[in-house]
Formats: structure tokens, C-alpha cells, sequence
């Protein structure tokens, strides 16, 4: 039992299904990051949360108590919008008081809220003005203040940075998630954008096709994605998925890599169990860009470093690593190294490969061998 | 090289402004040509307009033509100049254009931002409304006045206007209010409003310039109406323009031009006034701020 419980919750337009069984318990304070792609179904779930949106079958719960059926304004939750959505007419003081005046808060009490939740978000010399006089990031802290003055069970946020530039949109976040650390509150948010799950969660569910492709940990989720499309959409530069095939050779089992120069093999200890069926097919090799990298650089606790010779195909410099892109089983392969690696475009390189860190994916299903 | 071409086409916009405030100014005159006549000859004596001078300005300046038409001029029984009637029109107009336009908002925020069952078809339904020419409904408008017990009065007239209103008023808001962001309605759902509060308190705060535009429309087909006031509302409950045509129409013996002019001017004074003190509105952008943008 969570704090807030998603069961079984699905979501139809008519007859189309655009959410399907989606369990989520999330336990008081956890910050909860639903990320996908446009159209994955993210902000519909958030929606159903906030009572915004019907639930076609399922059942949603805050503290044990059931919300289908029941008002936004009586869940106890408050919600940030992408647009920010402040009253145009109101005074940023009205705009963070006007839920407390509708539940019917008295002023006296209102103010004292009003003025706390300013100091907090540093806005007390805003109070006055108009949204239309306020920049950015400062209707966002407004908007944050609407939420906050509430005090409520669960924050809800519906990509809440997205509208704001990128330096400001780095500030804001770190703030998002001090604000979390300080107040120790329950928060689902919502983004496209990957590095925001990852930095800001406690736990990540990604979300693709109206389905929940995986639920777990920043770290789970990195290192043990559950299918390729989760691989791939968490991390930048994504994850290299490259076609292979699991072979034995010497009693040890490696992984195969078709090359221009003849075949290339990693070999892999500690083998879970179900690789042995997969030996002398084909694969899907799944190895992140930092676990490809020059000798010298691999990281030291890692216990199986295979070498890999390659040519260099393009070097990028960015400044504090450089990324450098091979042709490997016929596609482009990314490494990231050491700013200062010694790399040059079209030599040959000795690449170091984090085996550690390999992820084997079954080419039909795209799911995780594990 | 570039600074002979900034020169020139520096020199090439003063020509063409130029010739663009000229057109502007001839245009104004043409417009402004009958107003001016009707001012100067409200303001002489008949008898100077009968000798002919309709271009001239007044040799003898004269309020009474004026204080004729308002207080002592013969347009039913009894001589009392087009007052009563001007306060008839004001007791039409203002109730019917306001009660039609706070029905349009309604139905445009319900039309936009509750969406149910049908909404389009409703809408369109609304929308037939704009185009039925008015002789169509005389005889069943008639019909249902008389069964109300208001024909022959300005509450009934009141009816008629806000009946014929909605349409307009509606498709007014409902195109407004399709471009307001919902994310600030179901904000304040969240925050605990009810239907009501979101309208009058989200919803209409942020429609200034709807509002104007509706009401600036409202006002001068309801004030310039003659057939629902000829049909509905004869005698003592008569509007304006019915009263105005009396006037021109009824008066026996020598004709009172100026005194014709004068009530005339009277009659159309409102609409004017109307658009002048609402106009700016139009122009004004009430949502700036709400949404990033």
C-alpha cells in the first residue's frame, strides 16, 4: 500500500486504449518522474491523478482513500502546468492565495500562508505585480507558490521547465529539487527530457505507447534498462545498440562483433544463466558510450576491461569529454573519453570496454537477458 | 552606394506617406461631409434654410431646433418632443445588450471549456440565429409576446433583442474563449472553484476586449432597430427610431428641417458615444501574461 496507489489504471478514448494496466505505488515523499516520449500517455496519467481526466478502468488512491469519481479541488493535490497557467487578472498574491480563498480559508490565515510561501521562493517583492510584468522563471516560481500555499498530499507537475531557457531551466531544476529535499513532500512529475527524470527522481517510470516500459530506480533504470526502447531513450549520448551474436570460445562466452577486419570478441564473466541459451545467436549488444573508452581512462574498479582494436571514425571535443564515433557491426558506435585522450581521426585505437556494464538485449522481444 | 539607396528610399516613404495621409484626410471629409451638414443646420433658424444655404454656416446661432426636437416637438398625441421615447430606447438597449452578452459568454464558456455531447451541433444550431432576416419571426414573436402578456412594451422589446442577441454574442465568446488557455481553467478547478467562480472571477476578468466588441455590436443593432420597435412597441413604450420617424413623417404644414436635423443627431449620438468610450478595448491585449508568449 502507497502513499498514492495507480491500480490497474487504464485510459480509452472511445474504443481506442491509449493507457494500458498501469501499477504504480508511490510512497509518501518518493519523487516520482514519468518520462517518455510526445504521446506516450504520461500527462494523461497525471491528468487522471488530478482529476482532470476520467478513469476508464483502474483505481487511483491518495492515502487509502479512492479518487475515481472525486473532484480536483477535494483530492488534496496541487498542480503545476507546463504554461504556468497564472490568472492573468490577479495580482501574483491572488494568484497564489485564490485556492485557499475558494476553500475558503480565512485572510487573516491566507496572508500568513501567503507570506510564507513568498520568503520560500524569494517572491515578496512580486506579490503586487501583474503575471504579465514577471519573467519566466519568476511566473514559475508563482506558479510553485500556488502549489506550495496549499500544502497538499501530492504535488503533480506537467513539465514544468519546458518552457523555460536552458540555463534557467538547470537553476530551476536544482531548486525543484532542493525545494524536495527541504519539504520531504510526495511529488509525480512529468518531462520528455531524460536528464530531468534522472537528476530530480527518487524513481522513474518510462512510459511508451501508453504503456509503463519500466519502474524503478535512476540507477535501475541506467544500468539495467528492461528493453531496448528504454536503452536507448535514457542516457546522451544514447546507448550504443549494436547487432551481435553470443558464442562460446574456449569455455569462456563472448560476444561477437561483425568489423570490416574480421570479427571482434568481448568476452563476458559471470554470465547470468539465461545467456546459455542464447549462445550461437543472434543478439542485441547494448554498451553505454563511458564504458568505451581509452586504456587509460576505464574506470579501475571495474573487473572486466576487454580491449577492442578499431579505427577512429570522427573525434568531438566537448570540452570535458570527447566523444568518439567507430563503425562497429555495421553501425556507428560511440565512446566517451577523457578530454584529453589521445584519439586522432582515422588511426587505429586500442579501445578499453567496460564489459561490467554490457547489457544483452533478445533481438525479437528487445527485452532485457536477464 | 548603400547610403545613396537609404536616401532614397527615405525620400520615396515621405512621398508615399504623403500621398497615404492625403487619401486618409479626403476619405475623412467624405465621411464627415453629412455630420457636418446636420450640425450646421440643427443649429440655424428654418428660415435660413429655406432661403437655400444647406453649405453655410449659421448667420444667427440657435439652440432652439435643439431644445424643439428633446422637449416640445409633436410626435403622438401629445407634444412632448423626442425625450420619452430617448429614455425608452435606453431602457431597451441597455438591459438587452447586457443580458445578451453575459448569456453569449456564458455559452461560449460552456460551449468551449465543458465540453459535452453535441457542443458542435448546438453551436451551429446558435449560429442560424445570426442569419434568419428578422420579418421571418415577426408574426410567431408576436405570437409568443402576446401569450407573455408584454407585447406593446419595452420589456417585450428587451425579450425580442436578447433573443436575437445570443447568436451573435455567442459566436463572439465561444471564438474567444476557444483560444483561452483551459490550462487556466482547470488550474483553478484544482484550486477549488466551481463553475460560477471560474466564470466570473477567471473567465470574464480576462475578456475586456470581447466584451467590448460585443457589446459596441449589440448596442447599435439594437439602438438602430426600427422594425422589432415599429412591430413590437408602438405608442407610448416606442423607441428612438420610431419616435425619429415620427417626427420626420407626422409634422404638417412647413417642414422643420432643422428641427428633423436635431433629433436626428440625437438618435445616432449613442452608437457614436458608445464606440468611442468601448473602442479602445478592441485594441487592448487583456491576456498578456498568462501564458509564456
Amino acid at each position: 500500500m502507497g502513499f498514492l496507489d495507480i491500480d490497474n489504471v487504464t485510459k480509452s478514448y472511445g474504443a481506442v486504449e491509449v493507457l494500458h494496466r498501469v501499477d504504480i505505488d508511490v510512497q509518501e515523499g518518493e519523487f516520482l518522474v514519468l518520462v517518455g516520449p510526445s504521446g506516450c500517455g504520461k500527462s494523461t496519467l497525471l491528468n487522471m491523478i488530478a482529476g482532470l481526466e476520467d478513469i476508464t478502468s483502474g483505481e487511483i488512491k491518495i492515502k487509502d482513500r479512492v479518487m475515481n469519481g472525486v473532484h480536483p479541488s477535494k483530492r488534496n493535490i496541487a498542480m503545476v502546468f507546463q504554461s504556468y497557467a497564472l490568472y492573468p487578472n490577479m495580482t501574483v498574491g491572488q494568484n497564489i492565495t485564490f485556492g485557499l480563498e475558494m476553500h475558503g480559508t480565512p485572510k487573516a490565515e491566507r496572508d500568513k500562508a501567503m507570506t510564507e510561501v513568498a520568503e520560500l521562493l524569494q517572491i515578496e517583492n512580486l506579490l503586487t505585480r501583474k503575471p504579465g510584468q514577471l519573467s519566466g522563471g519568476q511566473r514559475q516560481r508563482v506558479a510553485m507558490g500556488r502549489a506550495l500555499v496549499r500544502d497538499p498530499d501530492v504535488f503533480l507537475f506537467d513539465e514544468p521547465l519546458s518552457n523555460l531557457d536552458a540555463k534557467l531551466r538547470v537553476d530551476m531544476r536544482t531548486e525543484i529539487k532542493k525545494l524536495h529535499q527541504k519539504l520531504g513532500t510526495t511529488i509525480v512529475y512529468v518531462t520528455h527530457d531524460q536528464i530531468e527524470a534522472m537528476t530530480l527522481s527518487t524513481r522513474i517510470a518510462v512510459m511508451y505507447n501508453g504503456y509503463v516500459q519500466q519502474l524503478g530506480t535512476p540507477k535501475e533504470i541506467y544500468d539495467t534498462p528492461s528493453n531496448i526502447f528504454v536503452a536507448t531513450f535514457m542516457g546522451s549520448p544514447a546507448m550504443n545498440v549494436l547487432p551481435a551474436k553470443l558464442v562460446e570460445l574456449n569455455g569462456a562466452m563472448h560476444v561477437e562483433l561483425a568489423a570490416e577486419d574480421g570479427a571482434k570478441h568481448l568476452r563476458i564473466e559471470n554470465a547470468p544463466a539465461m545467456y546459455k541459451s542464447y549462445i550461437g545467436k543472434e543478439i542485441r549488444f547494448g554498451i553505454r558510450p563511458e564504458a568505451i573508452t581509452d586504456p587509460e581512462g576505464a574506470d579501475r574498479n571495474a573487473t572486466n576491461i576487454q580491449m577492442l582494436s578499431n579505427t577512429v571514425g570522427v573525434t568531438e571535443p566537448a570540452g570535458a569529454d570527447t566523444f568518439v564515433t567507430m563503425s562497429l557491426a555495421g553501425q556507428d558506435c560511440v565512446a566517451r573519453m577523457r578530454a584529453d585522450a589521445d584519439v586522432h581521426a582515422g588511426a587505429a585505437f586500442e579501445f578499453a570496454v567496460n564489459m561490467d556494464k554490457a547489457v544483452l538485449f533478445d533481438p525479437e522481444s528487445e527485452a532485457r537477458i536477464a | 552606394m548603400s547610403v545613396a539607396s537609404a536616401d532614397n528610399a527615405a525620400s520615396a516613404g515621405k512621398a508615399a506617406r504623403v500621398f497615404i495621409y492625403l487619401f486618409l484626410l479626403l476619405f475623412a471629409l467624405f465621411y464627415l461631409v453629412p455630420l457636418f451638414i446636420m450640425v450646421v443646420n440643427s443649429l440655424k433658424p428654418l428660415a435660413e434654410i429655406n432661403a437655400g444655404g444647406m453649405i453655410a454656416l449659421p448667420q444667427e446661432w440657435t439652440l432652439e431646433p435643439w431644445l424643439e426636437a428633446w422637449a416640445t416637438a409633436q410626435i403622438g398625441v401629445e407634444p412632448t418632443g423626442l425625450r420619452p421615447y430617448f429614455i425608452n430606447s435606453i431602457a431597451m438597449a441597455v438591459p438587452a445588450v447586457a443580458i445578451s452578452t453575459v448569456l453569449g459568454a456564458l455559452n461560449g464558456y460552456v460551449l468551449t471549456k465543458w465540453h459535452f455531447r453535441g457542443a458542435t451541433i448546438i453551436f451551429g444550431l446558435l449560429l442560424f440565429s445570426c442569419f434568419i432576416p428578422f420579418q421571418i419571426v415577426l408574426i410567431p414573436m408576436a405570437r409568443i409576446l402576446g401569450i407573455l402578456d408584454i407585447a406593446g412594451t419595452t420589456g417585450g422589446l428587451v425579450l425580442v433583442h436578447v433573443v436575437y442577441g445570443i447568436g451573435f454574442s455567442t459566436l463572439y465568446f465561444r471564438n474567444y474563449y476557444a483560444v483561452f488557455p483551459t490550462e487556466l481553467v482547470r488550474a483553478a478547478q484544482i484550486d477549488g472553484a466551481g463553475f460560477f467562480q471560474i466564470f466570473w472571477r477567471i473567465m470574464l476578468p480576462s475578456s475586456g476586449p470581447i466584451i467590448a466588441v460585443c457589446c459596441i455590436w449589440q448596442f447599435t443593432n439594437i439602438w438602430n432597430d426600427f422594425l422589432f420597435g415599429a412591430s413590437f412597441a408602438a405608442g407610448d413604450a416606442a423607441p428612438m427610431t420610431v419616435a425619429l420617424n415620427n417626427l420626420v413623417n407626422s409634422s404638417t404644414g412647413e417642414r422643420p428641417y432643422n428641427v428633423h436635423f436635431a433629433g436626428a443627431i440625437m438618435a445616432a449620438a449613442p452608437t457614436l458615444l458608445v464606440y468611442i468610450v468601448a473602442g479602445r478595448y478592441f485594441v487592448r491585449g487583456l491576456m498578456a501574461g498568462s501564458v509564456k508568449g
